[in-house]
């Protein structure tokens, strides 16, 4: 996930960002905080990436008398299961590895929406200033003094897949219900993180608005659309990138939150956060069931946040 | 000072207007809606045009946008459908509940993080320094309902010493001091991290300054310097930084409080926003909003007051 947002923010020159981006692939190995984060986030990577091509059970598939097994517990029908089942006779191990991709697909897409939108609202309001900067740091304010639990609970209570939005969206648009989740859910994220993005490009394009280069790219004539896009953006790609790797972290967090909170994605797909959920109401039985999940989405974040502290090292040494 | 109090006063009143507005816009816009969600779902047409009449909802959505605001800012928040009381009753006790939960773990937080980050910032580098920040790094990581389980399975089940959730039955009672531990542990993991880090990267850079070089190039005895003359200085950002944070900790206040099921502001808002109990959600969302921008203008506030170069200038 980092090289794409990487190359992406080098698109001018894509092999010369390629290259650089390697160079600094190649210092992260200096760092071995780094160094353990990029194992840990390539590990959920290839996982999502690859899960079907694994040897797991159905993470349907409902095994009958077999419910809340430990782990290492073969059922009666001889299957073998290595962390145990849910309270469903599923298989905890096949979930939870097929829960990464539901995971780290939403968060990613998630990320990227917010992102865009918090880039274009920054990006627009340190440049143009003015009004324009009035009146989208007004909007930011104002979205930031909820508390972002606070903000999610009330646009998916006003505009989530059960009011009438989402059910708008499910009958007329004849949406399938995990779309509409996770659509209302992203836009949801977009209100909270957006923001805060825009809060940090806004300041980095304050300071590089000053710089020679763009004084020149004016005189040149370049339309403030080009500036923006092309001289702006790219040189302030170094904190951003930094930044991505700990938003993507925090939404991950989000998203598995609202699945505890059960107001994520709809059953029966596996989503760490509702497994956890699930598991509470078992008490002691339900324990396995919420132990790896817990562990699972602490060692995603985890790994990005270490890849982040890696990275910032790096930016900050040369 | 004078001036940029009222100045941040009015932008305050401005932000809760703004939000007021947008909050009557998402549940109250659509009236018939609403008559629907107040009345169950099984009511018939004519009961929710009755109830839509009687409540004065027929009215011009102006003047009813600013009777509900006049009524907000006395504390009237109308009343709750799922438990038929006055919403600001209930209000009122879950907020009491989550201040004492809140106010325990900033305390215990700030303290840690203090010392941790007084220690590590002040000799920048150190492997004491590395370890306490992978260790804020790590406890940042782990997301509050995570912790929760991680914890308990060891202090419920393993250990068997505590009680796995906290009701508080009785009410808050020093003899049920013990449900406490648990969710302000969670909360205090969670949190110390950031504001340990914001302390260690004050203290590092005032370590760096010229005052604290002068200070020890003329002989006093470096506990004096770091006590002296770099703590107080270093402790006017991560001040600000803290209040700010808040907003921050409210939200994982919510989520702790709906894990080990303790009475307080954050379950009352997520039960309100299951069953759609609107005017609770309204009544919620704008005291969180009010913390959280009254929280901004202490550290605003404060921050002029602590920095004497912005104080005189």
């Amino acid at each position: 996930m980092t090289d794409t947002t990487a190359e992406q923010s080098n698109t001018p020159d894509t092999a010369k960002g390629l290259a650089r981006f390697l160079a600094a692939f190649g210092l992260l190995r200096e760092s071995w905080v780094g160094m353990i984060g990029l194992f840990l986030v390539s590990f959920w990577v290839l996982v999502a990436i690859f899960v079907d091509l694994l040897p797991l059970q159905d993470p349907l598939a409902q095994t009958r008398g077999a419910i809340n097994l430990a782990m290492l517990t073969e059922d009666k029908t001889g299957v073998m299961h290595w962390m145990g089942t849910d309270d469903r006779g599923r298989d905890l191990l096949a979930r939870l590895l097929h829960g990464s991709r539901v995971v780290l697909f939403w968060s990613t897409l998630a990320t990227i929406v917010a992102y865009s939108v918090g880039m274009i609202m920054g990006v627009t309001a340190g440049y143009r200033g003015g009004w324009w900067d009035e009146i989208i740091s007004f909007i930011g304010n104002v979205l930031l003094s909820f508390p972002q639990i606070v903000l999610l609970l009330v646009i998916l209570t006003a505009f989530g897949p059960n009011s009438n939005v989402g059910i708008w969206m499910n009958t007329a648009l004849g949406l399938d219900k995990t779309i509409v989740s996770g659509a209302l859910i992203i836009v949801a994220i977009t209100f909270s993180t957006a923001p805060q993005v825009a809060r940090i490009v806004r300041g980095i394009v304050l300071d590089l608005k000053t710089r020679d280069y763009i004084a020149a790219a004016e005189v040149r004539g370049e339309g403030p659309l080009w500036i923006m896009l092309v001289e702006l953006l790219p040189n302030a790609r170094g904190p951003l990138i930094v930044d991505a790797c700990l938003r993507l972290g925090y939404v991950i967090i989000t998203i598995a939150l609202l699945g505890f909170l059960s107001l994520g994605l709809p059953p029966p797909d596996p989503d760490w956060g509702k497994m956890i959920s699930d598991g509470r109401q078992w008490g002691y039985n339900g324990l396995n069931m919420m132990l790896w999940p817990a562990l699972a989405i602490s060692s995603l974040v985890l790994g990005l946040n270490l890849l982040a502290d890696g990275l910032r090292e790096i930016s900050l040494r040369d | 000072m004078l001036q940029l109090a009222g100045k941040r006063l009015v932008q305050m009143a401005l932000i809760m207007l703004t939000v007021s507005l947008l909050l009557f816009l998402a549940f109250e816009a659509d009236k018939y809606s609403l008559a629907g969600k107040v009345l169950g779902q099984y009511s018939t047409e004519d009961q929710r045009l009755l109830w839509l009449e009687q409540n004065g909802y027929n009215a011009p959505f102006v003047q009813r946008y600013f009777t509900w605001v006049f009524n907000a800012a006395r504390g009237d928040f109308g009343e709750s459908v799922q438990f038929a009381t006055p919403v600001s009753k209930l209000l009122k006790d879950h907020l009491l509940n989550t201040a004492v939960l809140g106010g325990l773990v900033f305390t215990i937080t700030v303290s840690i993080a203090l010392v941790l980050g007084v220690l590590s910032g002040i000799a920048e580098g150190s492997p004491r320094d590395r370890g306490i920040t992978v260790l804020a790094v790590i406890t940042t990581s782990i997301p509050e309902f995570a912790s929760a389980t991680i914890l308990v399975a060891i202090f419920v089940f393993w250990l068997d010493i505590l009680p796995g959730t906290s009701p508080f039955s009785n009410g808050l009672t020093w003899a049920d001091a013990n449900q406490l531990v648990l969710p302000v542990m969670v909360l205090v993991i969670y949190n110390f991290g950031y504001y340990t880090r914001m302390t260690r990267a004050s203290m590092a850079e005032v370590m760096t300054s010229q005052y604290v070089r002068t200070a020890i190039l003329k002989g006093l005895p470096y506990k004096r310097v770091i006590l002296r003359h770099g703590l107080r200085n270093a402790l006017i950002a991560p001040f600000t930084v803290m209040i700010l944070q808040l907003n921050y900790l409210l939200s994982g206040v919510i989520v702790t409080e709906v894990f080990f099921s303790y009475k307080g502001f954050g379950k009352l808002l997520y039960e309100a926003a299951l069953f759609g109990d609107i005017f609770v959600i309204e009544a919620c969302a704008m005291v969180a909003v009010f913390i959280a921008v009254f929280s901004q203008f202490v550290s605003d506030i404060g921050y002029t007051l602590l920095n004497p170069r912005i104080r005189f200038s």
